[in-house]
């Protein structure tokens, strides 16, 4: 057990929804992590479908490149609807 | 060092001079500190100390119910206590895996479980006599542990949070199956109604136990709560516990052994008796009736799954053997 990877689990509640990561488990193999991912998270009918990747292979960004990895966003408010002053009586814009 | 389900508390009390300002920020607006932020070497220990025991008090709490699995009533109370033994096993495992992100090793977790480094809930310490034993447990024992663990949700340590929603959404139907079995033995036969009894007698003054010391004698108490682990102090929690069980103990006509249990109209709470809580320290330092029971049977379940273990080992080895030389005998074949 001490050798066996870490895997990722990610579950479908339902059709038309993404996967969601809903947390870890050690197994030896991508087919036993499958299995005891079911055992384990989705033991009240939680999912349809479900991933599990070997969370080494998992590549993040740090949080202390945070700030500045995410910072070309702050300055363009025009990307969002609010930034925009529609005259009065206009609908459907 | 010792702890309940999502409490830390013991002789030293950790504490820690040099907290980065990122981890106070995320504290002081609420926010949520994930496995990759910056915190305190003390923040991080006494999480990983506290997750960990509490994952070790939901597989070794699998062993006084599973004590009753074979000898269940009937195939549906069967069922249900196979469902719900598994739950904790499933506990068990959520949290293991939270403790994993602060970057510890569960092998060496259950290592210091099995070498008495780590401790777990002394609440399992107690043995299970008879059928309506598990009646209490899932009652006051599962009980208990929801009024724990609904803070910790709220927990400032994303992943413990996280895996505390899971753990509540599944505990409310421990509670209400003890509950269900004391109530069908409460209205049952004088027998059975004075086996749930006597469950209840035995089983009312170690869960109250459960929230740990008073708060005057709850060094870790403080620091806990001043990093947003711990949302209330052991007294109050103990309160609400009270509060919610009395009425419940009255609908089930059964009684609370303990004859200061009354309505306080001022307090707008019950006021019940003092916990002995020299017998808690006496369980926790190892003299509970079923400690050496617990440890060594966990031991040796564990041992006896070795060979279970090497042989996924093994197999998965050998699968990605072959899968090697598929590969290798496909890229000479396209050389
Ligand atoms: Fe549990
Ligand atoms: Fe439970």
């Amino acid at each position: 057990m001490r050798e066996w990877p870490l895997w990722e689990v990610f579950v479908r509640s339902r059709r038309g929804l993404s996967h969601v990561h809903v947390g870890s488990l050690h197994a030896p193999d991508a087919e036993m992590a499958l299995r005891n991912a079911r055992d384990l998270y989705t033991r009240r009918q939680e999912g349809v479908s479900l991933w599990v990747v070997p969370a080494a292979e998992i590549v993040a960004s740090t949080p202390d490149q945070g700030a500045a990895f995410f910072d070309p966003a702050d300055d363009k408010v025009y990307r969002h609807p609010t930034f925009y002053d529609v005259p009065e009586g206009v609908e459907h814009l | 060092m010792a702890s309940v389900y999502g409490n830390d508390f013991g002789a030293r009390a950790e504490t820690s001079s040099d907290e980065p300002q990122s981890f106070l920020d995320l504290l002081a607006g609420e926010g949520r500190v994930e496995p990759r932020d910056e915190m305190p070497d003390a923040y991080r220990r006494t999480l990983v100390r506290q997750i960990a025991q509490h994952a070790h008090s939901e597989i070794i709490g699998m062993q006084p119910e599973g004590n009753w699995i074979s000898r269940a009533p009937s195939l549906r109370r069967k069922a249900i206590l196979m469902a719900k033994v598994q739950d904790e096993a499933g506990h068990g495992l959520y949290l293991y895996a939270a403790a994993e992100t602060l970057g510890v090793d569960r092998a060496d977790l259950l290592d210091q479980l099995h070498d008495g480094r780590q401790k777990y809930s002394s609440i399992f310490n107690y043995p299970t006599l008879t059928w309506a034993d598990v009646g209490a447990i899932g009652w006051l024992v599962d009980g208990a542990a929801i009024v724990n663990q609904v803070p910790l949700c709220r927990c400032s340590y994303g992943p413990y949070a996280r895996a505390m929603v899971r753990v509540c959404k599944e505990e409310s139907f421990h509670q209400r199956q003890g509950f269900e079995i004391l109530h069908t033995l409460s209205h049952g036969t004088p027998a059975q109604r004075a086996m749930a009894q006597d469950a209840v007698d035995r089983y009312w003054w170690p869960s109250l136990m459960m929230f740990g010391p008073p708060d005057d004698d709850s060094p870790n108490s403080a620091q806990s709560m001043a990093w947003g682990i711990k949302r209330f102090s052991n007294d109050d929690l103990r309160q609400r516990f009270v509060d919610m069980t009395v009425p419940q103990a009255e609908a089930l006509g059964l009684t609370l052994p303990d004859p200061e249990i009354r309505w306080n109209e001022e307090r707008g709470h019950y006021d019940f008796g003092e916990v002995d809580f020299t017998e808690l320290f006496e369980v926790i330092k190892g003299h509970g009736p079923c400690n050496a029971q617990r440890m060594s049977h966990r031991v040796r379940a564990h041992e006896d799954g070795a060979w279970a273990r090497e042989a996924a080992s093994a197999y998965a080895q050998k699968q990605a053997q072959k899968q090697a030389e598929k590969q290798l005998v496909r890229t000479e074949g396209a050389a």
